[in-house]
């Protein structure tokens, strides 16, 4: 076992950058985004070019030949400033590319990856349905084969990255006919985008993650080539699973960086704000608050490294990967809800970072599985 | 066409500065230390001159040895390689010494042109172009704000109060640039990795044929006497608008000399 926690020169030297790029880039614009609900198309495009989107994908088909880990230390460093900025980034990698990635064909990775990984491009994964989220048997979007093409009716709720004028691919699960079992054989489909019969229809009006782009899309006798289909037929849901296990570490990151953003607003804040003729800082009740918000940061970050480093070692990560993504979720809900409290009445003013972690953090409890969902696959992994 | 760039470590701009008690140079220790903000500018330009036209960047850079991080960060940017010059006797040398520590060095390399930041954040001296200049009896361009090599001429706007000039001259030459001169790039992932297996020389004082006599703060022909913290700031005055306000911050103005 080795018991090395650090970061190498170029991990430190990825995370540095990132952490200028939000700062400089990110941060100024992320008020406005907030504020007016779009989409931050300019500082996608820099992201781009800066390779983030192929972050963990080989240099063959336009990535930067990282890892997993990688993508989680640039999330880390973007959710610090902008949540909405970091789910952008971790979607179109984790589902939008990544599916393509590990389950296409030679033809379908040359197709969409290099467009994918440029960040020219998004890619959305369409899993959840209003009535389905994690309990695949409720899949009632179908796809039936006739003529050599896939005819796709249904519906699918809370899909990231699926409605911007760059969205160009959406990945979705359907209900392909019946296992020898007699159960629903779900398989996956890649929809190009414009297909006609497919809708991204308007927008959700969200409590938090206002700059990220989330639909509700509507699939009426949309008709792609048989060949669209992404790995093995009735392997879809469990495809998806696996990938679902990396995702969660990448969400723990994200987390992370919004608990850490929440600690580095706080700290500079009780150092200015004077209350009773001193920085509140130095005030036992603030202070203390601010270090069990640093613990939960630095607790959080340790089990997703510790998650991603066993993912990268081929090791069995599942039940880290969940206690990553719940303890990462709570620790930035719990954080936001501290700062903003450190921040008195101006941590409930909008323009103040922390009231938008404050309203962005709750859904890291609840996406990307719940932590209830988290908890019981903990549970099962200990045999309950 | 072949460019070195001097690239510098300074303390992070954002954090509180401070000189050491006893010798009263900068505390470089305790601080968090970034690559001089003009200098990305100008490696930058050079990077693009070499998109251009083909060529090698090389990073020079004088520093200790935590330095290697800043140059690091230029080689990730597309750099091709570096000269660090990293010696415990330069300690504490100033500008005058520094040109000629890193002249010493510019001698043994081959270049069409010199490019380096306007000045540093740290001792904001801006004097490191005119410097070089003269030792090494090659032209200076400075405050760049535009930079067009061709051939064996390298022409630059030169950036003043009312306008630009336009400056002309033969290569080899020095030119400083200036912020307004491009958009700096940030390093990819795959350019922070290809940086690890860029070349590194490390020179002492002797591999570069530096006199250790006439470097280092014990010979610095500048040294800093004394020194204070800035004065903690003034509560500003406010003026209530009755009405009048407009005239009471003309007569301000006027007041203080601006107006």
């Amino acid at each position: 076992m080795t018991l090395d926690t650090r970061l190498t020169d170029e991990q430190q030297q990825l995370r540095k950058t990132v952490e200028e790029f939000a700062r400089e880039v990110v941060a100024p614009a992320s008020y406005h985004h907030d504020r007016t609900k779009t989409f931050p198309y300019e500082v996608v495009k820099q992201m781009g070019e800066m390779g983030l989107f192929g972050l963990p994908f080989p240099e063959e088909y336009g990535g930067m030949g990282g890892d997993v880990f990688a993508l989680c230390l640039a999330l880390e460093e973007l959710g610090r400033a902008d949540q909405s900025v970091a789910i952008t980034l971790e979607a179109a990698c984790s589902l939008g590319a990544m599916p393509v990635y590990r389950f296409g064909t030679e033809e379908q990775k040359r197709t969409w990856l290099p467009q994918l990984t440029s960040g020219q491009a998004l890619g959305a994964f369409g899993l959840t349905e209003p009535g389905a989220g994690s309990d695949a048997g409720g899949t009632r979007t179908t796809a039936r084969l006739e003529d050599g093409e896939w005819v796709i009716n249904g519906n699918k709720a809370f899909i990231t990255n699926s409605g911007t004028d760059i969205t160009r691919l959406v990945t979705v699960t359907a209900v392909t006919g019946e296992t020898p079992a007699g159960k629903k054989e779900i398989s996956s489909i890649l929809v190009p985008v414009p297909t006609p019969g497919f809708t991204a229809e308007p927008p959700y009006d969200k409590v938090g993650w206002h700059a990220s782009d989330t639909h509700p899309l509507s699939f009426d006798d949309v008709r792609v080539p048989q060949q669209n289909l992404l790995g093995e037929r009735g392997r879809g849901y469990a495809n998806f699973l696996e990938i679902l296990d990396e995702g969660r570490i990448a969400i723990a990151a994200l987390s992370v960086g919004a608990a850490q953003g929440c600690v580095d607003e706080s700290v500079k804040y009780a150092k200015e704000r004077e209350a009773f003729g001193r920085p509140i800082g130095q005030h036992q009740a603030v202070a203390f608050k601010i270090a069990r918000m640093e613990a939960r940061a630095h607790v959080a970050r340790t089990a997703y490294y510790d998650a991603a480093a066993k993912m990268l070692a081929g090791l069995p990560f599942k039940k880290e990967a969940s206690i990553a993504k719940l303890v990462g979720g709570e620790a930035a809900m719990d954080n936001a809800r501290d700062a903003t409290q450190v921040h008195g009445g101006y941590g409930y003013m909008n323009e103040y970072l922390v009231s938008r972690h404050y309203r962005d953090s709750k859904i890291l409890e609840v996406g990307e599985g719940t932590t209830e969902v988290q908890l019981m696959l903990i549970a099962r992994d200990l045999g309950l | 066409m072949n460019i070195v760039v001097l690239v510098k470590q300074v303390p992070d701009t954002w954090a509180e500065r401070k000189l050491n008690e006893g010798d009263k140079t900068l505390d470089r220790a305790s601080v968090d230390v970034v690559m001089n903000e003009i200098d990305e500018y100008a490696v930058e330009e050079a990077l693009r001159i070499k998109e251009a036209q083909g060529g090698e960047v090389t990073i020079l850079t004088m520093g200790p040895e935590r330095a290697v991080e800043t140059i690091r960060k230029a080689l990730s940017m597309g750099a091709d390689k570096a000269v660090h010059l990293s010696d415990e006797a330069l300690k504490g040398s100033d500008a005058v010494q520094t040109s000629y520590a890193l002249g010493k060095v510019l001698e043994t390399l081959e270049y069409d042109l010199v490019i380096v930041g306007s000045e540093a954040t740290d001792s904001r001296m801006a004097t490191m172009g005119a410097l070089l200049s003269e030792r090494l009896g090659q032209p200076q361009l400075t405050g760049a704000r535009k930079v067009t090599a061709e051939g064996g001429t390298v022409t630059i706007e030169r950036q003043t109060d009312d306008g630009y000039a336009v400056v002309e001259a033969s290569t080899p030459a020095i030119i400083s640039v200036m912020e307004k001169i491009n958009e700096p790039r940030y390093p990819s992932f795959k350019g922070i990795m290809a940086a690890k297996s860029k070349p590194l020389t490390t020179l002492s004082v002797g591999d570069a044929g530096v006199d250790e006599g006439q470097v280092g703060l014990a010979a610095a022909p500048s040294q800093v006497v004394e020194f204070s913290n800035k004065p903690p700031r003034q509560a500003g005055q406010i003026v209530k608008d009755e009405g009048d306000g407009g005239t009471k911050i003309a007569e301000y103005l006027a007041s203080q000399k601006f107006v």
